[in-house]
């Protein structure tokens, strides 16, 4: 295929640019040809000047509104098949985080293209692999779509080097808001640890914490000794014992740490769909016949209340 | 107002897919088949609101094969009243099915169109949004809470670090989160009551949609196995090993 060029739609919080969107350039990359970043949001210079000096991008483009401000996908969608038009961009890739899935579609269906959700590498310009089924098989999918419309799961493309690169940054109008939605408030939780899908550690909780006060006790100590993002499987957050967006697996985040240790998790297909590509997996639970176990390169079967603070202590 | 909720007849989702050895895709033969859940947690969420009287109708969609019929009748049996099933034998990709959902939007007029936000067999996390940009309607994906005020519905979203809460004007696309309710089981009566209610059948055609692949699936294999690990005897071996051996602390 001739003519590549593509465009990255980055994930950033206006300031600075969001990990997932060099992983996001990574694949862009492999594509081979031109790599453009659209940072699309509000007073987003440094963001723009971030991407700017990732290696590997040509070009930035820097879209700056009250309509962005929040990133809401009609505006983000509307943003990008603007540029779309006249950039002629053979792919357009958004990361596979909430606001990409979010957005992507969106952009998809106004070209009616098809959308190739999660690709986890790139066989060609054309064909990529993803995963199916919560990961229990893998898709190698062609598209004959003239503009390809991508979301890339980050745990499959190493990030790009975030220093290096020279690109011009380049001011584009930014959209007129479409009315019909609003932001009205977020919750967004503060903390020091490292964000869930970007860590190299996760210290994970299950069902067998048995409350948020157990949840909090016993696996904080843990996660702030290795420096880890905490996670959580489906059981632990429906019970409430931690928040939504800790939550690892086929629905919610997909994570390839260097470490993830799982504790009181029984291992379900769904969460072992989130991750199983950790590169070291260690699993603590009390029951031997725990599916964990069948993933997991040390398996501790024990107490996790007795086994956890022990580790703490010895670490 | 009107609420249609479209539902997907997949694998269920405890059952572990296995690789077909030609490589043409998963076994589906004889393996149980269920309503996709992130659906049921939206026929959920329309019932409710149509018990707290801000919805009149409930109208469930199904797009696929005529087993699809089958979820249709449990949408009904949790509570909608009538349903529409769009039949084909063609494999249905996300873009097809936005179009179709769109040309019933244009027909039945829903004030709300609420939607799984994935399918647990395509992982596509498409469908919803794509009907959005179709309809030229707002959307609120992830939800995890649902609240209809005058002509606006205010919608809590699940994102990345935390909520976010946004407003839409109605009509509106809302896709569904785990946490958004827990659905009903639904009873044998309300079976029995099901199998009466209204299904209408139409095909792609009648709504003037064009529902070929864009997508070739080229081939679909085994992710690659994890290697067997051990079991270590305490937490003293755990620690030496991490160190020693894996080198991750």
């Amino acid at each position: 295929m001739s003519n590549i060029k593509s465009l990255v739609v980055a994930e950033h919080d206006n300031a600075s640019l969001k990990g997932a969107t060099l992983n996001t350039i990574s694949a862009a990359a492999q594509l081979g040809g031109e790599v453009h970043v659209l940072v699309a949001g509000l007073n987003a210079a440094g963001a723009a000047q971030a991407a700017a000096q990732v290696a590997g991008v040509a070009q930035v483009l820097h879209a700056d509104g009250e309509s962005l401000a929040h990133g809401l996908a009609e505006a983000v969608s509307a943003q990008v098949l603007a540029l779309a038009a006249s950039g002629g961009y053979s792919h357009i890739l958004f990361p596979a985080t909430a606001s990409g899935k979010n957005a992507s579609p969106r952009v998809a269906a106004k070209l009616d293209v098809a959308q190739i959700s999660d690709i986890t590498k790139v066989v060609s310009a054309d064909t990529f692999e993803r995963p199916i089924y919560a990961g229990n098989a893998i898709a190698t999918v062609q598209s004959a779509d003239a503009v390809k419309v991508i979301t890339v799961r980050t745990t499959g493309f190493d990030p790009a080097a975030a220093s290096g690169g020279s690109a011009a940054v380049t001011s584009v109008a930014a959209v007129a808001d479409a009315g019909k939605s609003a932001f009205v408030r977020s919750e967004i939780a503060k903390n020091d640890r490292p964000e869930l899908t970007a860590a190299k550690i996760i210290v994970s909780g299950g069902r067998a914490l048995g409350s948020s006060e157990k949840f909090t006790e016993v696996i904080t100590p843990l996660a702030d000794k290795l420096g880890a993002a905490m996670g959580a499987s489906r059981a632990a957050v429906d019970a409430g014992y931690a928040p939504n967006d800790w939550q690892v697996g086929q629905t919610g985040k997909i994570v390839a740490p260097s470490l993830y240790v799982a504790c009181g998790i029984s291992g379900a297909i769904q969460h072992l769909a989130g991750m199983k590509d950790s590169k070291v997996i260690v699993a603590i639970n009390k029951d031997p016949e725990a599916p964990i176990f069948s993933v997991a390169d040390y398996g501790l079967e024990a107490d996790l209340f007795v086994a956890v603070p022990e580790l703490v202590a010895s670490l | 107002m009107k609420v249609l909720v479209p539902v997907k007849r997949v694998v269920d989702y405890n059952v572990k897919v296995r690789v077909k050895s030609d490589q043409t895709g998963v076994d589906i033969a004889n393996v149980k088949m269920s309503m996709n859940p992130f659906d049921e947690i939206a026929v959920e969420e329309a019932v409710r609101l149509k018990e707290k009287g801000v919805v009149t109708e409930v109208i469930a969609v199904s797009c696929g094969v005529a087993q699809c019929q089958e979820t249709l009748r449990t949408a009904m049996a949790i509570g909608a009243d009538r349903a529409v099933l769009v039949e084909t034998d063609v494999e249905l990709q996300p873009l097809a099915v936005a179009k179709l959902l769109k040309a019933l939007v244009d027909k039945e007029q829903p004030g709300l169109i609420i939607l799984g936000k994935q399918a647990i067999d395509d992982d596509a996390n498409q469908t919803g949004q794509m009907l959005a940009a179709l309809a030229d309607l707002p959307q609120a994906t992830f939800a995890s809470q649902v609240e209809v005020v005058g002509d606006k519905v205010n919608v809590t979203r699940e994102i990345d670090g935390g909520l976010e809460v946004l407003s839409l004007s109605l009509p509106a696309v809302v896709t569904t989160d785990l946490r958004l309710n827990e659905p009903r089981y639904v009873t044998l009566p309300n079976i029995m009551k099901a199998k009466k209610k209204p299904l209408e059948v139409v095909k792609p055609e009648d709504l003037g949609v064009d529902v070929t692949p864009r997508l070739k699936t080229l081939s679909v294999s085994e992710p690659p196995k994890r290697g067997a690990g051990i079991k270590v005897p305490d937490v003293a071996t755990l620690v030496d090993k991490l160190k020693n051996e894996a080198k991750v602390i």
